[in-house]
């Protein structure tokens, strides 16, 4: 099958493509969650991304906050933002962060103004970015400028040899079409890192992926109790077959194909300087890497799952592919795309890569995933440890 | 019809992909790399995702998926038996 070249999407001031046009209300903190919710509820159209964090972080945990929050509403998705946090001065912080990529962005702090007067404001400003947006147009956008993450969840040895695999012949094609694509789970690759250590560019980023993956293990060293089998595999892992993190890890690194190629290492919501393959140190935990993924600069998301993980983003579309023929059947309205029949033979790895990419397609020209359709909107910030 | 998979031609287990699979039947695997069959008499019930070994193993051996280690035996294990946490330990953390 030939590959389409272009898709229809939403080209953002800075140059980035969107594939959605979100107008959203973004806390910077726990207590502004409910003026964001008012706002997004008199305007309709925008959306409210509450969370549970933004007081009291400090050094490198706060600094992946801002990054987090920043980068969600610089992603080419969003349109516009409007900011509320409980005072000005960190308000203004990821107004201004937001700022530099061009889109319209206003900020409003609650303090000496009171939740009343705030959602006032900020809902005027919410109208008029709402009813702008609707008037953007897509417009025809190289394949190459297309950002592409993976995460798979609630896995099982249907998805090392089905659905993760699928998604690998899927960056193999997208690699050489000269996408933006992701990869992370630090942990998940334990078992399968020489595998991965083996795919880098070269010796730089070698060590830069052998380094970040020594750190999280002395992370579960530190923590662990006798070893990590009530929680890495999941439960949900266990029940699906998976007996060890070692098999989990060696399904989870079928995603990035057979021929595409490590090219760097990103920190947490990290944003990537070029195209071509990035690992991203991140937690295995659904939402969490998710939430990462789109806060870096990713506009549409690849989720293999086996047992049939229901995750969302608010900002993301995330595409399920699932190859275990039960799940196909009990959760249907879940998958978007239905690999089972690799597993009976019934078609190639290469036809499965294209059936997703066929979805993708669709997907980022604007059909809405069926996470999107059932509004799983998981918006989960990663912690790095305790408040001051 | 395929009821076990297994990715690497030395690998020591298969996963079933159907389900029902019981004591008794005779499988057909598929070795994912080589697009071929080959059968196996299967001696215990195993779910849907679950493996069964292709060979006879002994406790502190390795278990061979995709070609690679992915943890050692700690309980014996016969061809055509269920291998799982029962009798299957990762050697991490």
């Amino acid at each position: 099958m030939k590959m389409q070249t272009t898709f229809q999407g939403y080209r953002r001031e800075n140059g980035r493509v969107g594939v959605r046009n979100h107008v959203i209300i973004l806390p910077v903190d726990d207590l502004s969650n409910a003026a964001c919710e008012a706002v997004a509820h008199n305007i309709k159209g925008t959306l409210a991304l509450p969370h549970p964090y933004g007081r009291l972080q400090f050094g490198a945990d706060l600094d992946l906050h801002f990054r987090t929050l920043i980068g969600t509403g610089a992603n080419p998705n969003v349109a516009a933002v409007v900011v509320i946090g409980i005072e000005e001065q960190w308000t203004r912080r990821v107004v201004d962060g937001i700022r530099a990529t061009g889109k319209p962005v206003a900020g409003f702090g609650i303090e000496l103004h009171g939740d009343h007067d705030t959602i006032m404001r900020a809902s005027k400003a919410a109208k008029e970015y709402v009813q702008w947006a609707s008037e953007l147009q897509r417009v025809e956008c190289a394949l190459s400028e297309l950002w592409v993450s993976t995460k798979c969840g609630e896995s099982d040895t249907t998805s090392g040899c089905g659905a993760n695999p699928t998604v690998g012949d899927a960056f193999d094609k997208l690699y050489a079409a000269g996408c933006t694509l992701v990869f992370g789970e630090t942990t998940e690759l334990t078992g399968g890192e020489q595998l991965v250590a083996a795919r880098c560019r070269d010796e730089r980023v070698r060590a830069d992926f052998m380094r970040v993956f020594d750190r999280y293990q002395q992370v579960i060293d530190r923590h662990k109790t006798s070893d990590l089998s009530d929680s890495q595999p999941t439960k949900g892992n266990i029940a699906g077959g998976l007996t060890t993190i070692e098999e989990k890890a060696l399904g989870n690194i079928q995603k990035i194909g057979r021929k595409c190629v490590v090219d760097g290492v990103l920190d947490k919501a990290e944003m990537p300087t070029g195209p071509g393959l990035w690992f991203m140190d991140s937690s295995s935990a659904a939402a969490e890497m998710v939430t990462l993924c789109a806060a870096a600069g990713f506009v549409v998301h690849f989720f293999p799952t086996g047992q049939g993980n229901v995750i969302g983003n608010p900002i993301l579309p995330v595409i399920k592919i699932c190859a275990n023929p039960r799940t196909v059947r009990t959760m249907s309205e879940h998958v978007d795309v239905d690999t089972s029949g690799l597993l009976q033979r019934e078609i190639t790895m290469g036809q499965a890569g294209d059936k997703l990419l066929d979805m993708m397609f669709r997907t980022v020209n604007g059909r809405l995933t069926a996470a999107e359709a059932l509004g799983h909107r998981e918006f989960v910030l990663t912690r790095l440890y305790e408040s001051a | 019809m395929i009821h076990c998979v297994l990715h690497d031609p030395h690998d020591s287990v298969a996963v079933v992909v159907v389900e029902d699979v019981a004591a008794g039947m005779t499988l057909t695997g598929l070795v994912l790399d080589e697009d071929r069959t080959l059968t196996l008499a299967c001696v215990q019930d195993i779910p849907l995702g679950h493996k069964v070994a292709l060979k006879d193993m002994a406790v502190g051996e390795t278990v061979i998926k995709y070609g690679v280690d992915i943890g050692r035996v700690v309980a014996p294990i016969l061809r055509g038996q269920h291998a799982h946490v029962h009798n299957i330990k990762t050697k991490r953390w």
